[in-house]
């Protein structure tokens, strides 16, 4: 899997849980928190459907990997990679 | 200084019902006799009949703040907001830390339970797969919550559960609550999302209480020889209260003044209703309103169309009124929109508001057979009735495990 592709995931599970945003520009570089209103039960929805969706599991010790779609696809290209995909 | 004297009026309607989502639409509907019933699918249950409503769940939430509240919520929002609109209150000069939410429930938290599991079931029963939603969702002030939430209101927020006597709860406590100060405004009424779950549905089958009719509309049929059971419904209906001083302050335009009231338990059965205590509510509500039965010009019936039930009301309607009460109406709007639970008291109390101003009493429908066990004096059947005089509106809701709650309502008089 490439790290677009995996952000790619990330941005789908945040369109559905942040259905009023305009998510078309965001930047990778930056914190999603200072670019849209994501509270930490948002967090939690990309926690959930990562899990639910992709069998991936993210430890409460590494929800600060889920900061921005950089750290995102840096933390978890390579979980999905060790699941085969 | 406060007493129990103090005058309080309504002075803003805001409701959804399965048969219209404003006063003004309900109200026709009553008076035309179109009946909100209609298929419904059910979980585990298949295709059943329901009083669903179709308002615009957008109007007043986003989309995200729809995923992530209740439909309890939802409807709560929503019958707040118009409400709000309808009084004319200018919110931002309320202060927020003095208004009051009193939202009357029959049940909260088990649509999303129910939901849960049902998640679950598709992981193994794993509960990591649990919604962390959950219990906000599934706490019992949520419908209040949600309001006060989307309003930016701080105070007082909650619920009130009290089966099906709830909706009558909620303007009942309100206005203790301004007669004490505790709130210069209250949100108050009653809310259900009952039909999103199918525990309700199931619940009433196995009491053999669930009705059932080929033609939907026709399926809520209080007093007729033919009924079968509780059409179950969803709804909210939402009141803006004040006390008259500060209604009049501002020149708002008052629906009705609370009259009086009482609320009362049966002490006797879960679900059987006992007509001595339910009379007993009636003639104390009477009291406390300073009002004989004669009085009173239109009487709405809690009757929801159960075998016994119904008979059980009438009982107890026959021992307050009758011979003496030849200008007593008497009426339901069950009829019409199912059972809308913790909605119902609130939402039926509104479809009779407007007869203080067009003097018309809606009829009850769906009545081709009069049960002769219900044949009371002055019953409203099927066609609406033009009536001389109408000054004081007694509603009816009772519950579960032996709740009744008798509210009167007056015509204001300055």
């Amino acid at each position: 899997m490439t790290k677009d592709a995996c952000k790619k995931i990330v941005l789908d599970i945040i369109a559905d849980i942040a259905p009023d945003e305009d998510i078309s520009n965001l930047k990778s570089d930056v914190r999603l928190r200072d670019q849209m209103q994501l509270d930490s039960m948002d967090f939690l929805d990309i926690v959930m459907e990562l899990r639910k969706q992709h069998g991936i599991e993210v430890p409460e010790a590494d929800y600060i990997h889920l900061a921005s779609l950089d750290s995102c696809a840096d933390y978890l290209t390579p979980k999905f990679e060790a699941l085969g995909k | 200084m406060s007493s129990p004297q103090t005058r309080i009026v309504i002075t803003g309607v805001g409701l959804t019902a399965p048969n219209g989502n404003s006063l003004p639409e309900f109200r026709q509907n009553l008076l035309n006799g179109v009946a909100g019933v209609e298929p419904f699918d059910v979980r585990y249950m298949g295709r059943l009949i329901a009083g669903v409503c179709h308002f615009d769940t957008l109007r007043y939430q986003t989309k995200k703040g729809l995923r992530v509240g209740t439909r309890a919520g939802s409807i709560s929002i929503y019958c707040a907001n118009e409400a709000l609109k309808d009084s004319g209150i200018s919110f931002d000069s309320v202060p927020k830390d003095r208004i009051g939410i009193y939202i009357g429930c029959t049940e909260h938290g088990n649509v999303e339970t129910e939901n849960e599991i049902y998640a679950i079931s598709k992981f193994n029963y794993d509960t990591k797969y649990w919604s962390h939603y959950h219990n906000p969702r599934t706490v019992a002030n949520n419908p209040a919550g949600e309001i006060s939430l989307a309003l930016g209101i701080t105070g007082p927020a909650y619920t009130i559960g009290a089966a099906c006597a709830a909706g009558n709860m909620g303007l009942i406590h309100a206005a203790q609550m301004l007669r004490l100060h505790e709130v210069d405004v209250a949100f108050c009424g009653g809310v259900s999302e009952s039909i999103h779950t199918f525990g309700i549905f199931a619940g009433f089958k196995s009491q053999g209480a669930l009705a059932t009719h080929d033609d939907p509309k026709k399926a809520s049929r209080p007093f007729d020889k033919g009924r079968n059971g509780i059409v179950v419904s969803e709804g909210g209906c939402i009141y803006t209260m004040e006390r008259l001083e500060d209604a009049r302050a501002r020149g708002a335009k008052i629906y009705g003044e609370i009259g009086g009231y009482c609320v009362n338990s049966d002490a006797s059965d879960y679900v059987l209703p006992n007509p001595g205590r339910q009379a007993e509510c009636v003639r104390k509500a009477l009291a406390n309103a300073k009002l004989t039965a004669a009085d009173i010009h239109i009487v709405n019936t809690h009757a929801t169309a159960t075998p016994m039930g119904d008979i059980q009301e009438c009982e107890a309607i026959r021992a307050v009124f009758g011979a003496g009460c030849p200008e007593t109406s008497i009426n339901n709007t069950k009829s019409y929109i199912g059972h809308c639970m913790g909605a119902a008291g609130a939402l039926e109390l509104a479809g009779n508001l407007p007869s203080f101003d067009d003097l018309i009493v809606h009829p009850t429908i769906n009545v081709d057979d009069l049960d002769p066990l219900c044949a009371i004096d002055g019953l409203v059947l099927n066609h609406p009735k033009k009536v001389a005089k109408v000054d004081n509106i007694l509603n009816n809701s009772f519950g579960m495990l032996g709740i009744n709650s008798t509210l009167i309502v007056k015509r204001f008089n300055a």
